[in-house]
């Protein structure tokens, strides 16, 4: 008789303790079922300053990108502070696959229509099978539609052609803090000065560091290597937020250079920080 | 004596397996639906997972944020980098009893009412909360309903207000599982 009471306990005890291990139970259940947990939140927009970031939109999402680069803070009160210029760029860009889109805009910065495709070779990934970083292509063909100099000189179709082609790697760190590094080449037909090269290597670098989950403090940087553009020429640096509120980006900065377009805003920057020509910049972007 | 303790055991060994009798999924449907003038949003997930036992009433049901599937994929990334933090919470647990779980009985034909008292766990806070739903068999697995509301600002999601007008204060919840009997 004394078996069967510890018999009893036993089974009582084993049952008692099966009824609490319900969540335990609910968890094996759950093992296996595992997708690839793709980081999707590294930027807030396609676009990060001036230049492109990892992110594309979505599979047959378009994207509308308005883009303003105001006058230099130094021209002073005759011009408000540079407010009263302004370069354009209106572009859209259409996510074709998760992982390729194609994007075309047209820049009032020598009347320039530039066409793009981004291409995600990796994503960055958590979980079992984790990637460390996105990484991806990005490459450009633009068209100057500006008048020639009526210099006498004679001028080809193929000298308003420009190119450029770069490496997007980026690492969303934390929750907060992204980096991106892009190195660039440039390719222009046609050049103003005998110390301009057609081909032009510059390595970008750049982030965003997040204050709130809807805005971001957010800098870019495009290192040329010296000894392949004229004197006059500077890096190009910028600085700036990212607020985002539900479908539009809002991106302000400050920026030393008033093109939009990589071909141009990396060799063609004239403006220098350091003698105070930065000027007031903003990108709005919407997802449709 | 032997005969004694071979029934006994016979006894305890098809009432653990009658009161243990657990019913499982994990592909519970649970949609959310906010429903403001400018907006209707509308959210599922059809990887609920949850586990039942009838003897005692018990339920956990667990559910992954990033399972949602919006309309709009920019409104998925918004709501899980945004609202839920699903990186910081990546889940949504329940844990309840099944109040009536006494009259219960899955034999009886047709749907039956339940009332579940469950805590809710999203996005990091808790609430304990009381669910009126049915529960129903059909060929042999426990069909089980519930429609409820839940409010962002009991669970700590703040909505800015510039979407303030886009995003219901009351969202409605409705569960959908299909539970299996679980063989151990």
């Amino acid at each position: 008789m004394k078996r069967l009471t510890i018999l009893a306990l036993f089974l009582w005890i084993s049952f008692s303790g099966f009824s609490q291990n319900m969540e335990d139970l609910l968890d094996t259940q759950l093992l296996g079922e595992s997708k690839p947990d793709y980081v999707t939140t590294a930027f807030k927009s396609v676009q990060l300053i001036n230049g492109h970031t990892t992110k594309l939109p979505e599979k047959g999402d378009w994207v509308l990108l308005i883009s303003h680069r105001f006058g230099p803070f130094n021209s002073g009160f005759s011009s408000f502070w540079g407010l009263d210029m302004a370069t354009m760029r209106l572009g859209i860009e259409y996510g074709l696959t998760n992982t390729t889109s194609v994007g075309f805009g047209r820049s009032s910065y020598k009347a320039n229509y530039d066409l793009y495709a981004k291409q995600l070779l990796l994503r960055q990934t958590n979980g079992d099978k984790s990637v460390p970083l996105t990484l991806g292509i990005s490459g450009s063909a633009n068209v100057s539609s500006a008048k020639w100099p009526d210099d006498g000189r004679t001028y080809l179709f193929a000298h308003r052609m420009s190119y450029s082609l770069q490496l997007l790697a980026s690492r969303m760190f934390s929750r907060k803090l992204t980096l991106q590094l892009m190195p660039t080449f440039v390719h222009r037909n046609l050049v103003k000065t005998p110390e301009d090269h057609n081909d032009i290597y510059a390595i970008g670098a750049g982030g965003r560091m997040k204050v709130s989950n809807r805005v971001a403090i957010t800098a870019e940087y495009h290192y040329l290597i010296p000894g392949q553009i004229a004197n006059e020429y500077e890096n190009p640096l910028s600085l700036g937020v990212d607020i985002e509120t539900g479908g539009h980006v809002f991106q302000l900065f400050v920026t030393n250079t008033s093109a939009i377009y990589e071909a141009a805003y990396i060799p063609e920057t004239t403006a220098s920080w350091l003698k105070g020509e930065v000027r007031f910049g903003f990108n709005i972007s919407r997802t449709f | 004596m032997r005969k004694i303790f071979f029934s006994i055991i016979l006894l305890i060994g098809i009432s653990v397996a009658g009161f243990g009798q657990k019913y499982f999924t994990r592909s519970g449907y649970v949609r959310f639906f906010s429903s403001t003038p400018i907006e209707n949003i509308e959210a599922i997930n059809n990887q609920g997972s949850c586990i039942v036992d009838l003897a005692t009433g018990e339920v956990v049901s667990k559910l992954l944020m990033k399972s949602f599937v919006f309309e709009k994929t920019l409104m998925q990334e918004h709501f899980n980098e945004n609202y839920v933090e699903s990186d910081l919470y990546p889940q949504a647990v329940l844990k309840g009893k099944v109040l009536d779980v006494g009259s219960f009985d899955l034999s009886k034909k047709g749907s039956q009412a339940i009332s579940l008292n469950a805590d809710i766990t999203i996005h990091g806070v808790t609430k304990n909360m009381d669910i009126k739903g049915t529960g129903e068999n059909v060929e042999g697995k426990l069909q089980a309903n519930a429609t409820f509301i839940l409010k962002p600002a009991d669970f700590n999601i703040v909505i800015p207000k510039i979407v303030a007008n886009n995003i219901a204060k009351e969202i409605e919840v409705t569960v959908k599982f299909t539970l299996e009997p679980l063989k151990q």
